[in-house]
């Protein structure tokens, strides 16, 4: 059995929301120069050289990139040969979330569903965070980390439809959700289309598919293809960069199906803004 | 075609009526920063017949809630906050003189409706650009509801702070002009 010592976890887990806070990933730094490249639209194009400019001063004066430095989510895979040395592992994940958005000077954002009371002087600063966690083999801790902005969450939507629905009827739920939300999530987007499971296993799934890597390519070729289908109509709907109008209003759609009930087909859309702030480390 | 403009606050009926949907405005000068919380808060001082923390006849309230300063620095990063969940109290404050807002997203007809009445503009700022927006921002002092953190209100000195007219006090409305050139249906 190895093991790894609590602290190790909780440095590990500040120092990559500080690093995530300031510096846009490569993946998602390139889908935004890809963008910039392809968009028609100058009014869009004026906004995606705003956003570019605005992620060279954030990585360079290591400033947020954006003040809604989001809520932490985590997908977190356990080995079964490896234990925690000093205490739990949520407590660790917690613990390097409150040092990492105090020491890095990022906003607290966790409040009381209705009095909106901030939790950062009782629970803790911007806690908790979301975490969901995974046992599988071996002896290694896998952590993919994301700061989720509640803008686009605000527009995801899930939805159990009846199987005859199919693929045209995911089709045109996605295209509604995000022809509804037009400029507000923060386009240019990465959409998660989380399909089939039951109806939590849906929506986990369309967040884990913001996760992915933009640009990579689903290894179910009849999901890549699907992916392909949707993000080309969501591109059809002239939204563009902040909702100026443009031609770039997706960089990608990530679908996660799972086999679900004979009764049902459950869709979940989980959008995630222009600032992907996600990463990934293994301890 | 749109027009560039350099605009310093407070805003007079004669500048809000010059400003079209698609025009970039650059501001600077005193604005004032609100969220959900201290917009409801400014809604009931007004119900209760009370005086509001800062002048708001031609006043520019922009919706943020920024990450605190860095030792040294006036403010975070702070870009805007998306403005529907400011809706049910705009027009309120439109109608005792706020001449601009600032945020990202779509308002909806209460709004641009009081736009037109009362003479005001809906600005966009660009979401996600806290870093290069916050640079722009020379002092920022928390004016009331501190305890409201993030979404206490401040006073803040901006300088040339890039906005673009989302609505104009004519009904128009950018978001819905920009995507219907680019649409395809």
């Amino acid at each position: 059995m190895r093991e790894i010592a609590y602290e190790e976890i909780v440095k590990a887990v500040r120092d990559i929301i500080v690093y995530s806070a300031c510096n846009l990933p490569a993946d998602a730094l390139k889908a935004m120069q890809d963008a910039y490249e392809n968009e028609k639209s100058p009014v869009s194009r004026e906004v995606l050289k705003q956003l570019l400019d605005n992620a060279q001063i954030a990585s360079s004066e290591s400033r947020p990139l954006c003040q809604d430095t989001g809520l932490a989510v985590f997908f977190v895979k356990v080995g079964a040969d490896v234990r925690v040395i000093g205490g739990l592992l949520k407590d660790a994940i917690n613990e390097g979330t409150e040092k990492g958005y105090k020491e890095g000077y990022l906003r607290a954002s966790t409040c009381h569903p209705f009095s909106r009371a901030n939790l950062k002087d009782t629970v803790g600063y911007n806690l908790p965070a979301i975490i969901h966690f995974d046992i599988v083999e071996g002896d290694k801790i896998d952590i993919e980390y994301a700061a989720k902005g509640g803008g686009s969450e605000n527009v995801s939507r899930a939805r159990v439809f009846a199987p005859a629905a199919g693929k045209e009827g995911v089709i045109q739920f996605v295209k509604e959700c995000i022809s509804d939300a037009g400029p507000n999530p923060c386009p240019p987007l990465t959409v998660g289309v989380g399909i089939g499971g039951t109806f939590e296993r849906a929506a986990i799934s369309s967040k884990h598919a913001l996760f992915r890597t933009i640009g990579s390519v689903n290894e179910d070729p009849e999901m890549a293809e699907l992916e392909e289908t949707i993000k080309t109509e969501l591109n059809k709907l002239g939204i563009g960069t902040m909702g100026m109008g443009g031609t770039q209003t997706v960089l990608a759609v990530h679908i996660e199906a799972n086999p679900c009930h004979i009764a049902s087909l459950p869709v979940s859309v989980n959008v995630q803004c222009h600032s992907s702030r996600h990463t990934h480390i293994t301890l | 075609m749109s027009q560039t403009y350099h605009l310093t606050t407070p805003l007079s009926d004669e500048t809000v009526a010059q400003l079209k949907s698609g025009d970039i405005v650059y501001l600077s000068g005193t604005i004032y920063t609100a969220r959900d919380a201290a917009h409801k808060r400014l809604v009931d001082l007004l119900d209760a017949g009370k005086e509001l923390p800062f002048d708001i006849k031609g006043a520019v309230i922009y919706f943020v809630g920024p990450t605190p300063p860095k030792p040294g620095d006036p403010i975070g990063s702070a870009g805007p906050t998306t403005s529907y969940r400011m809706d049910s109290y705009s027009p309120r404050l439109i109608a005792e003189g706020l001449k601009g807002m600032i945020g990202k997203g779509k308002r909806n007809k209460d709004v641009t409706d009081a736009c037109q009445e009362y003479k005001a503009v809906y600005f966009g700022a660009t979401g996600g650009a806290g870093a290069l927006l916050g640079k722009q921002i020379k002092s920022a002092e928390v004016i009331a509801y501190e305890e409201l953190g993030p979404e206490a209100i401040r006073k803040l000195e901006v300088v040339d702070f890039p906005v673009t007219v989302i609505n104009d006090a004519y009904g128009q409305d950018l978001y819905q002009i920009g995507r219907a050139q680019y649409e395809v249906k």
